[in-house]
């Protein structure tokens, strides 16, 4: 993917952009407020609680969340525009295959969504082998996505996002409930991802020793960004060995903040003096 | 709408299909097990089992496909594959013909075999062309295909997409005209017969039952059967979300 912005402006060289940003559940604000940037080209952590909004901001950067307000800017478009939906990939946390194809078949079924017709009959296989590869399942593309083990699925819910090489993948908690070595090599391959195909990656996790993976950070509570950064200036910002600490610090804080301004549990946001890099 | 896209669908959800061949044998079979018991339940008067027998050609398929739609799209939805296909570029409709074709494919197979054992084997006698009970059972069975798309999108489970069949089949069954000619009813139930589809569907069975040719009313049918499959597909296309909350 090309790039011509000089690598200096953040905003020409954000996948995402994001301003004020809101988003309403069932009359709850899950969203309150966000203003944050993914680079173009890097490895995004997106680390917060659960329950703190993660799948929801990804959902609005998606553009499958319902009733989402500010402003949103994905590849240069607002979210949930059509043309994007060839250019993103998105993982959801539940693995979302169908279970009664293997895994080869369902490859093949998204793989002409994307690449419609016999003119890319070629590309399209090529796309899926590939896809096999990248999640080191060549030895179960024959086996119903239904009989693997929960980490094999959710791997095959991966390939399906990285078929059509979308410019913007976004990963919903992607390591869950794998083991150590498995995480390993799925961290491995979205640096192999971002490093040659130049795609960005925002990749949300409640896992902290993952942010370490990160090339960047956003810290979410509650709806909210509490820092935007590179792992390593966090730590160095409030003098941490790990970001887990960081992240727990700048929580702390945020509470005190709270019961200090506002008595009741729920009052009208408080405007933030958060530093912002 | 892109066509390479529909077949795709329609591809995708036969090879599920294949993957389980006791829902195909159901599907398939019960039909003709159901007219064969039929056939021999009415073995001493054989005019009953005429129209009977052919108003099933026609109920069996909308039946059939209701259910298996229903618990298809609803599993679509549960699964989360159905928010992945609208995050691509997936037309809606791309979707739902996808489906009706998968699914109208199977109810020819189903009625072509029911149809062939009632005509064949079991002696039921049609003065028409067996070809039009063939395409009233298929334009059943797409209209079941869309009530089934349709009514998924109000169920949570699958448990709440079997208990839909009793709620909007049921009623149906009871005042199309299969019991008791529809005239015959209470007035305000024959006005009500008169606005449900599958009441039109056993009506252009015993059109083709009773005349050697197609007549304005069995054109009328087939049309009615026909609009309300269009209709309700629509409804049901306008039930797929692209942002939900």
């Amino acid at each position: 993917m090309m790039n011509y912005a000089p690598p200096g402006d953040p905003a020409e060289s954000a996948a995402v952009i994001a301003q004020n940003l809101t988003a309403t559940r069932a009359g709850r604000q899950v969203l309150r407020g966000m203003d944050f940037t993914v680079p173009t080209g890097r490895i995004t952590g997106l680390l917060g609680p659960s329950g703190c909004g993660k799948t929801t901001l990804m959902r609005a950067v998606v553009g499958t969340q319902a009733e989402v307000g500010g402003t949103l800017q994905v590849l240069g478009r607002p979210a949930g525009d059509p043309a994007l939906r060839s250019r993103i990939g998105y993982v959801t946390q539940a693995p979302s295959v169908y279970d009664d194809l293997t895994v080869r078949q369902n490859l093949d079924y998204f793989a002409a969504v994307l690449l419609p017709g016999r003119a890319h009959r070629t590309d399209r296989r090529t796309a899926v082998d590939r896809a096999v590869e990248d999640v080191d399942l060549a030895d179960h593309a024959d086996v119903l996505a239904g009989r693997l083990s929960g980490g094999q699925r959710s791997r095959v819910s991966l390939a399906v996002a990285l078929l059509g090489t979308p410019e913007l993948l976004v990963l919903d908690e992607p390591t869950v409930g794998l083991d150590p070595v498995l995480r390993r090599d799925l961290w491995d391959l979205f640096h192999r991802i971002a490093a040659d195909r130049g795609t960005t990656l925002l990749v949300s996790s409640h896992v902290m020793d993952e942010a370490e993976r990160c090339h960047r950070l956003l810290l979410m509570r509650e709806g909210e960004i509490l820092a935007e950064d590179t792992p390593e200036a966090l730590r160095r910002r409030h003098d941490t060995a790990t970001v887990e600490e960081a992240f727990l610090h700048l929580v702390d804080a945020a509470n005190a903040r709270a019961d200090r301004t506002t008595p009741p549990a729920q009052a009208a946001p408080t405007p933030r003096e958060e530093p912002r890099p | 709408m892109n066509a390479s896209r529909t077949l795709a669908t329609a591809a995708r959800v036969l090879r599920q299909l294949r993957h389980d061949p006791r829902s195909i044998a159901l599907m398939l079979l019960v039909p003709c097990l159901m007219l064969f018991l039929l056939r021999y339940v009415f073995d001493g008067s054989p005019g009953t089992f005429d129209s009977i027998g052919a108003s099933l050609l026609g109920i069996f398929p909308l039946i059939t496909m209701f259910l298996v739609t229903s618990i298809a799209t609803l599993r679509e939805r549960t699964s989360g594959t159905l928010e992945r296909l609208l995050a691509m570029p997936l037309g809606k409709t791309d979707l739902i013909a996808g489906y009706a074709l998968a699914f109208g494919l199977v109810a020819v197979l189903q009625s072509v075999l029911a149809t062939g054992l009632a005509v064949r084997l079991l002696g039921l006698d049609v003065t028409g062309s067996p070809w039009l009970l063939l395409l009233v059972a298929l334009l059943d069975a797409l209209l079941g295909t869309a009530l089934g798309l349709f009514v998924s999108a109000f169920a949570a489970s699958e448990f709440q997409a079997v208990q839909f069949m009793p709620a909007v089949i049921f009623p149906q069954l009871l005042l199309c005209g299969l019991f008791t000619p529809r005239d015959r009813m209470a007035p305000a139930l024959e006005t009500i017969s008169n606005v449900l589809p599958m009441s039109y569907a056993v009506d252009g069975m015993n059109e083709v039952l009773r005349h050697t040719d197609m007549t304005t009313a069995f054109v009328r049918d087939a049309l009615v059967v026909a609009g309300c499959a269009v209709l309700v597909l629509g409804l049901g296309a306008a039930t797929l979300r692209r942002r939900t909350a």
